[in-house]
């Protein structure tokens, strides 16, 4: 902090006094940036040459304002542009989901001998979504973005809690809509595994294939027996919650695990 | 006191920005690049080689995208083979892919910053470091265009505008001339020259007169090894009237090129 100069010294300055030497002057303005009261003395003593051209620049600013584009309004609305691009590329995949899901009630409401599709296929439900998310054809960009210090599983975790936003709350809607009444938790927690389960496999061999081989698998080795049998599996039993919770858990920790080989290609 | 953390205390020069060590990378299950030993400064360097020479593998690798298979490769002075913690050298990293994807909503201006913002940028500085780097490139007027809207050479322009948007220390450019005017390109090379006095730009083309014109180094391999380095006038001095090419320089590249094939084949 510089000492206040005299008020005869900042008169002189207002003034332009030439006889004010330059290490004066500086030492002057270099106060003056810091110091609200010695700036107020500054203003008392200005002289009228200068208070009419700090009048003429603040009106030439005022009408620069005026004429120039209006600032941008800030809506409740206006989301960064680049989630509405990441919604708006999920929105079919939510769609197809949502349709398979409304075939599968509608299938389950007149085959009525049969255990509740919906809960066969609600396993599976985020799954298309996760692998279009992460994946070289469901993200054009994919060679700039995997070379960015972001690439990886907090980015990854990010598009598909996106993807959950969007297909729980359909999932959810079946859940208490459909005539089953089918169990909330039963419908939500292998889903949540399933999605963690993708990731995990997905370290190792790709996002996008882990979905579809997990898909495959699910569909053979639980949904077309049970459809055959007529019964729904042990594994969809309300007895099962608890077992599904435990899997999601352990699954979701070994994935955090395994974050590092987010980071290169072989993910995608 | 404080505690210091490690990056603090890092070196912050390199004996060089980019240092391959018997590098091996596969594009597949082909080894496109087979024992590659590099090492560049500042300065911009040109990549030559034909078509399947492991250009592309290359550039890949040295912007992480892709992982070597084998051998060592430094970036800055950090190890980034194997199982290494990537972020430090990807914020110092600018890359352009040969065939480089885009969202083609996005305006210019989106997709520069969207970028700055993936390359972990400070927030308050994006919105100026994205006009700069669009105002570089020469792409100003087309700024709140969208990309479906530009041609091929203001789309590459674009892509240069991202790769350079966070300042980078070590610039890779894959084919970024490709589609370009001929008076682009010479704003171009007027831009690689600029970058390259203090950072390290490799650019991977096939024209020798690019090069030439652009660069301080020139870099020729093949089948994914070097086969040889050096200023672009000990380039044209390499040949004479006997090898193909229309100038000094290509005639060096034809004969240092046949040179090296004939020594392969004994």
């Amino acid at each position: 902090m510089t000492t206040h100069p005299t008020l005869n010294e900042i008169d002189r300055y207002a003034d332009g006094d030439p006889g004010l030497d330059e290490a004066t002057v500086w030492s002057i303005e270099v106060h003056l940036e810091t110091c609200a009261d010695c700036r107020a003395r500054l203003a008392g003593s200005t002289t009228a040459e200068s208070r009419a051209l700090v009048a003429e620049v603040a009106a030439a600013v005022d009408r620069g304002i005026a004429a120039g584009p209006a600032p941008r309004s800030r809506s409740f609305f206006r989301t960064p542009v680049r989630q509405r691009w990441f919604v708006a590329a999920l929105l079919p995949w939510v769609a197809m989901t949502a349709g398979v899901l409304g075939t599968a009630a509608v299938l389950t409401y007149f085959l009525s001998e049969l255990p509740s599709i919906v809960l066969l296929l609600a396993p599976l439900a985020p799954l298309p979504g996760v692998a279009a998310a992460w994946s070289r054809r469901g993200d054009p960009a994919w060679e700039l973005i995997v070379g960015t210090p972001s690439a990886g599983l907090t980015m990854l975790l990010r598009r598909t809690a996106v993807v959950l936003v969007l297909v729980i709350p359909v999932l959810a809607a079946f859940a208490v809509l459909g005539d089953s009444r089918a169990d909330l938790a039963l419908m939500l927690l292998p889903c949540l595994a399933f999605t963690a389960a993708t990731l995990l496999l997905g370290s190792l061999v790709g996002v996008h294939r882990a979905a579809v081989g997990l898909m495959a698998a699910w569909a053979a080795a639980v949904v077309a027996p049970s459809l055959a049998t007529a019964e729904l599996p042990v594994l969809l039993q309300p007895a099962a919650t608890g077992g599904w919770a435990v899997v999601t858990v352990v699954l979701a920790t070994l994935t955090l695990l395994r974050a590092n080989s987010f980071r290169r290609v072989t993910s995608f | 006191m404080r505690a210091v953390s490690t990056a603090e205390t890092a070196a912050t020069i390199h004996p060089w920005a980019i240092h391959a060590e018997a590098l091996k990378v596969r594009a597949g299950r082909h080894l496109a690049v087979d024992g590659l030993d590099l090492s560049l400064g500042t300065g911009v360097h040109g990549l030559l080689g034909r078509n399947g020479a492991g250009k592309t593998t290359l550039m890949r690798a040295l912007a992480t995208v892709l992982k070597p298979a084998g051998g060592r490769l430094t970036l800055l002075g950090s190890s980034v083979d194997g199982r290494a913690d990537l972020r430090h050298a990807r914020r110092a990293l600018g890359y352009l892919p040969q065939h480089f994807g885009y969202y083609p909503r996005f305006t210019v201006r989106e997709f520069v910053s969207y970028l700055a913002w993936l390359k972990e940028m400070p927030k308050p500085d994006i919105p100026a470091a994205t006009q700069r780097a669009i105002d570089r490139v020469g792409l100003s007027a087309k700024a709140d265009a969208k990309l479906r809207t530009l041609s091929g050479g203001m789309l590459r322009r674009a892509g240069v505008a991202q790769a350079i948007v966070n300042d980078p220390q070590v610039l890779l450019l894959d084919e970024p001339t490709v589609g370009l005017d001929p008076e682009q390109r010479l704003d171009l090379r007027e831009l690689l020259r600029d970058l390259g006095t203090d950072a390290c730009v490799l650019v991977s083309t096939h024209l020798v007169e690019d090069v030439v014109a652009a660069c301080t180094e020139v870099v020729l391999i093949n089948e994914g090894r070097l086969v040889w380095q050096g200023t672009p006038a000990a380039l044209a001095e390499q040949g004479d009237d006997r090898h193909p090419g229309d100038s000094a320089a290509e005639r060096g590249y034809s004969a240092l090129l046949r040179r090296h094939l004939a020594e392969a084949a004994r």
